[in-house]
């Protein structure tokens, strides 16, 4: 790895925080945004400690779309050229939480899909500008199939994911790489304590996303043994599918 | 509570209500305890509102404690391991201040690149530095260093009223002496500030020199304690006669040449034990043998080569979860010091009652404390020979062994490591260590383990 400039959407995520300690490993220089200021510091200071050469912070609600432009300003403003861009906000509600409350499940979809899309795009047309770079999105094996227990979830990582394939397309030509990460359950607290089937640690799904964006992979299951689960999942024909309890 | 109680699983409610299978144990998986509360706080935000939250609460690291002292059975415990964050780490001074659930492991993994090392080690990396210091941990540079706490510039520490308390060795100091050592009732530290070691090489230099009875184990350790940064012996204490406590003294010390090596990554451990062993596994006659392979494998005299820091410091952490080698019953470790005057005596002392009692243990370690003195209002360590003993828990049989043996290290004025014990007698703990008194005064009125209340009701 050599030393990157890096943006992190979403820094306080725990999963985007073990990406950046890697690189911070190797000097990288930071620009950061996330709604809460008091974490987001220690999150800084942290990268600093572990051998960063820069690292600035930017605080903003990402659902706010009107300030996204003025993020990828900020970015650009601070970095110059950005080397990685990683998308890594999320809000995860289990159905049962929001069954009754379509307000809810619109709220999913505001943070999952709308102000991630919003911010590949904008994105994408930045690292368009500058001719480089890569951007990595953190989708999920959730959005592969809509699930009884998480389909509001599941049904907004789907739709992110089919927007960074498109925009893989479109941007290939160009040099630039877009990278969609389908982590299975981690552990985090996004999945507050929960023991779920292969859950994995942080450490072991931050290697396996800085190696992908080194090698400048399309598409990364990580642990990696979630693609062979996926290719029997996506092959249960729909009837069947449903009537499973998973 | 019946603190010889075996056998019982259990689970622990976590922050959201949901039941949670994952069980909470400390490392010698004995005694078990059930959790009414297990968070894990990532922020200083959720951390405070947390500790808010409970009646009785305790601090937990990564378990790595033997018996009770990280357990609060029938209440709540605070999992520190995802507080973590490092705050600040000069590269040119070696300080390093981090919120108190980081560990050794990942600390080292910064700072040995820059050229630094944890001023002090026990004989695992997998600890958090609030376990490091609320047990306030040695290694085998205590004879140089003193203690963890030694070390230690500055902590703040959070008490259960909401309220937050910078400590230094000069400000809030009875509040710094009490809460290292302190085993977690002084409230929950929530970053800790200390000064690295400077280090060249991962490489360290060592020798291993065979000696065949205690007293010349004891010998080659004062004979190498000047020199030599790091001293340590492995004793076969089911050895008898002329031969009790023959070993093996192995000493070490950082190579001073820089030679590349610091930017060479960690290694991780390659085996992890899945499973319970069976309960004869670890038994005895196996034992026995173990002993005596491990004695007869160096052949000649003395060894040296040079070695990195995982092997010379780290041996055990190779293999992931070997304590479950012990089985469903777990184990007990037993840790004593007893003062100089007569150590060798009162030691085979207390290895024959063991032997008596015909407890197994594998390679049991002896070290020579040194006088520095922890800050530590109730550190374990004092000026004299250690002993500590792995064994599978084996019962009625093995607790009489070890009450007779706290018995010898009582009447010679030594002390019993509570990160260690399991079952030790209450008042025997407390007339071990003579600043309890004011030590209690700074408890928080909300904090306590089950260690605590074993201490008080037995
Ligand atoms: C293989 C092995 C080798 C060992 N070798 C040694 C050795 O050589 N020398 C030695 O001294 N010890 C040794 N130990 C014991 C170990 O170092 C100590 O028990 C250490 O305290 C464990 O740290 P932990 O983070 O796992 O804490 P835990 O075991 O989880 O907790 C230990 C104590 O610290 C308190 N605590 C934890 N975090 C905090 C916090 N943030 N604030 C306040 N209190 C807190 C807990 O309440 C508890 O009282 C060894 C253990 C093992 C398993
Ligand atoms: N953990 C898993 O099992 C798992 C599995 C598959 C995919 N993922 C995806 O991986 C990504 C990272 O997740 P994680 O596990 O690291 O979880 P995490 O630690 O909970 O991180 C999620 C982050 O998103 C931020 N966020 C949520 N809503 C926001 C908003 N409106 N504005 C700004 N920030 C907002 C949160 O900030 P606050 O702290 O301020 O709320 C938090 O820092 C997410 O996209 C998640 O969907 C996770």
């Amino acid at each position: 790895m050599s030393t990157k400039s890096i943006v992190i959407i979403g820094a306080t995520s725990a999963i985007a925080h073990g990406v950046a300690k890697l690189y911070a490993r190797d000097h990288a220089r930071f620009a950061l945004v996330a709604r809460n200021a008091a974490n987001l510091e220690v999150v800084a200071q942290d990268l600093r400690a572990r051998g960063a050469e820069h690292v600035s912070t930017f605080i903003a609600d990402l659902k706010d779309v009107a300030r996204h432009d003025e993020i990828v300003a900020y970015a650009v403003r601070d970095l110059g050229t950005m080397d990685v861009v990683i998308l890594a906000h999320g809000l995860l509600k289990e159905q049962h939480e929001i069954d009754n409350n379509a307000d809810a499940t619109l709220d999913v979809f505001e943070v999952n899909a709308n102000s991630m899309i919003s911010l590949a795009h904008r994105f994408g047309c930045a690292l368009e500008r500058q001719g480089s770079g890569s951007l990595v999105g953190l989708s999920s094996v959730a959005g592969e199939r809509g699930r009884r227990a998480l389909y509001a979830y599941g049904a907004a990582k789907s739709a992110v994911t089919a927007f960074l394939s498109g925009m893989r397309g479109r941007y290939l030509p160009l040099g630039i790489n877009v990278l969609t990460v389908k982590p299975g359950p981690v552990d985090t607290p996004m999945t507050k304590g929960r023991t779920l089937p292969l859950m994995a640690t942080v450490d072991t799904v931050a290697k396996d996303i800085a190696n992908a964006i080194e090698k400048r992979k399309h598409v990364l299951y990580t642990p990696g043994i979630w693609r062979i689960v996926m290719v029997v999942m996506r092959a249960i024909p729909e009837g069947i599918f449903q009537r499973l309890k998973i | 509570m019946d603190c010889r109680r075996v056998d019982r699983r259990y689970c622990y409610r976590s922050n959201v209500g949901a039941l949670v299978s994952s069980n909470v144990t400390s490392w010698g998986r004995f005694p078990q305890a059930e959790h009414t509360s297990a968070a894990a706080p990532e922020w200083r935000e959720q951390l405070i509102n947390e500790v808010k939250k409970h009646d009785s609460l305790l601090a937990f690291g990564l378990g790595r404690s033997y018996g009770d002292v990280c357990l609060n059975d029938g209440a709540a415990l605070v999992r520190m391991h995802r507080y973590s964050h490092i705050l600040s780490f000069d590269r040119t001074t070696g300080v390093l201040r981090a919120e108190s659930g980081l560990s050794i492991a990942e600390m080292l993994s910064v700072v040995v690149p820059a050229g630094w090392f944890t001023p002090v080690t026990p004989g695992t990396k997998f600890v958090t530095l609030g376990g490091a210091v609320a047990n306030d941990v040695h290694g085998k540079n205590h004879h140089k260093v003193g203690t963890f706490g030694c070390h230690v510039r500055a902590f703040e520490l959070l008490r259960s009223d909401g309220t937050t308390h910078v400590c230094t060795p000069t400000q809030n100091q009875g509040l710094f002496r009490a809460t290292i050592g302190g085993m977690g009732l002084t409230g929950i530290i929530t970053w800790v500030e200390i000064q690295l070691t400077p280090i060249a090489s991962r490489m360290i230099e060592e020798q291993s020199i065979k000696a065949r009875s205690l007293q010349e184990v004891v010998d080659l350790t004062e004979a190498s304690d000047a020199d030599w940064d790091y001293t340590v012996s492995w004793v076969d204490v089911m050895a008898s006669g002329a031969a009790l406590g023959k070993g093996i003294l192995l000493r070490g010390r950082f190579a001073s040449q820089h030679d590349g090596t610091l930017a060479k990554p960690h290694p991780r451990p390659l085996l992890s034990v899945p499973v319970d062993g069976p309960h004869w596994l670890l038994s005895n006659p196996t034992i026995r043998l173990f002993n005596t392979f491990w004695y007869h494998k160096q052949l000649g005299r003395e060894h040296h080569r040079m070695v990195d820091i995982e092997p010379f410091f780290y041996p055990l952490d190779a293999v992931g979860s070997w304590n479950r080698l012990y089985g469903k019953r777990g184990m007990l470790q037993y840790q004593c010091v007893v003062p100089m005057q007569d150590g060798v005596a009162t030691m085979k002392s207390v290895i024959r009652e063991l032997q008596k009692g015909s407890v197994a243990s594998f390679l049991a370690v002896v070290k020579k404390f040194g006088t520095i003195e922890s800050p530590g209002l109730m550190s374990f360590p004092k000026p004299g020979l250690t002993l500590t003993l792995d064994m599978p828990n084996s019962g009625k049989k093995l607790f009489d062994a070890l009450d007779r043996c706290d018995e010898i290290v009582a009447a010679a004025g030594g002390r019993v490591y509570a990160a260690k014990d399991a079952r030790i007698n209450g008042q025997r703990f407390i007339g071990m260590y003579e600043h309890y008194r004011e030590f209690v005064d700074h408890i928080d009125p909300r904090c306590s383990s089950s260690f605590w209340r074993r201490i008080h009701n037995s």
